[in-house]
């Protein structure tokens, strides 16, 4: 043999290529990407808080300027579009939940529907509580 | 990365999907679109900070931020594996992923620290 590294099968030689786009081949794909990409406007929503205390810590006249900048038309429709993603990640995030883990009482396992109804009830009292909390003042 | 912290930021990233999940939407409903178009009267200086001041207040926003961006970070970091096909850079990816939550964590804790 002319070349002693020849192998016959290497393994290289089988691998498949995956394009960059391969989650645009179809929409179970995509939903599942666009869902990962909530994560930068969980990140983003989590800033927003922060520099909301931020402002808080500056005096009245911070307070003031953090409205004021949340009222411009970027703000507005960075924070509709973030809003939209954070919607999308409790949805998706409820109906996995009981994937994620399955609980059981008794030894019988609670139903998938009754976990995603649980989840919905947690969201709706903690929303609830938030709003009551905030507006009161 | 040390496979003996793998679990744990799994754990923050639970709990922190978990967090962003039931609470997130009534914050950015609230803040960044209610209040700006005046639907609500968004809470004055003086009521939200005697509001932030109080100790439990305090912790509840810290992990309203804290959690959250951890939750972002894993799951962004496993979002550039697999969309961008680029898991020979994770060094990098975790580097800044996570990076970003704790220089996050520590700019919220020092900040709630602070509020007067």
């Amino acid at each position: 043999m002319a070349n002693p590294n020849y192998t016959l099968y290497h393994p290289k030689w089988y691998r498949q290529v995956v394009s960059v786009w391969w989650w645009l081949e179809s929409w179970r794909f995509a939903k599942f990407v666009l869902r990962e990409l909530t994560s930068l406007f969980v990140a983003l929503f989590a800033v927003v808080c922060l520099w909301q205390l931020r402002a808080l810590v500056h005096g009245p006249a911070g307070y003031a300027q953090f409205l004021e900048r949340l009222r411009s038309p970027t703000f507005l429709v960075l924070n509709a579009l973030t809003f939209a993603a954070v919607l999308f990640h409790a949805l998706t995030w409820f109906h996995l939940a009981p994937k994620a883990m399955t609980v059981r009482i008794g030894g019988r396992r609670v139903p998938d529907s009754m976990i995603v109804a649980l989840n919905y009830a947690a969201w709706l009292v903690a929303s609830g509580a938030v709003a009551w909390v905030l507006l009161r003042g | 990365m040390r496979r003996g912290l793998t679990p744990f930021l799994w754990t923050l990233f639970s709990a922190g999907g978990t967090v962003a999940a039931l609470l997130f939407p009534v914050h950015l409903f609230l803040t960044g679109l209610a209040f700006p178009l005046g639907w609500v009267q968004a809470p004055s200086y003086d009521s939200l900070l005697a509001l932030v001041r109080h100790p439990l207040v305090r912790l509840y926003f810290f992990v309203l931020i804290s959690l959250p961006l951890f939750h972002g970070a894993h799951r962004f970091r496993y979002t550039l594996y697999d969309g961008l096909k680029i898991k020979h850079l994770t060094l990098l990816i975790v580097t800044v992923c996570y990076g970003a939550a704790v220089i996050g964590t520590i700019v919220a804790a020092v900040t709630l620290w602070n509020i007067p």
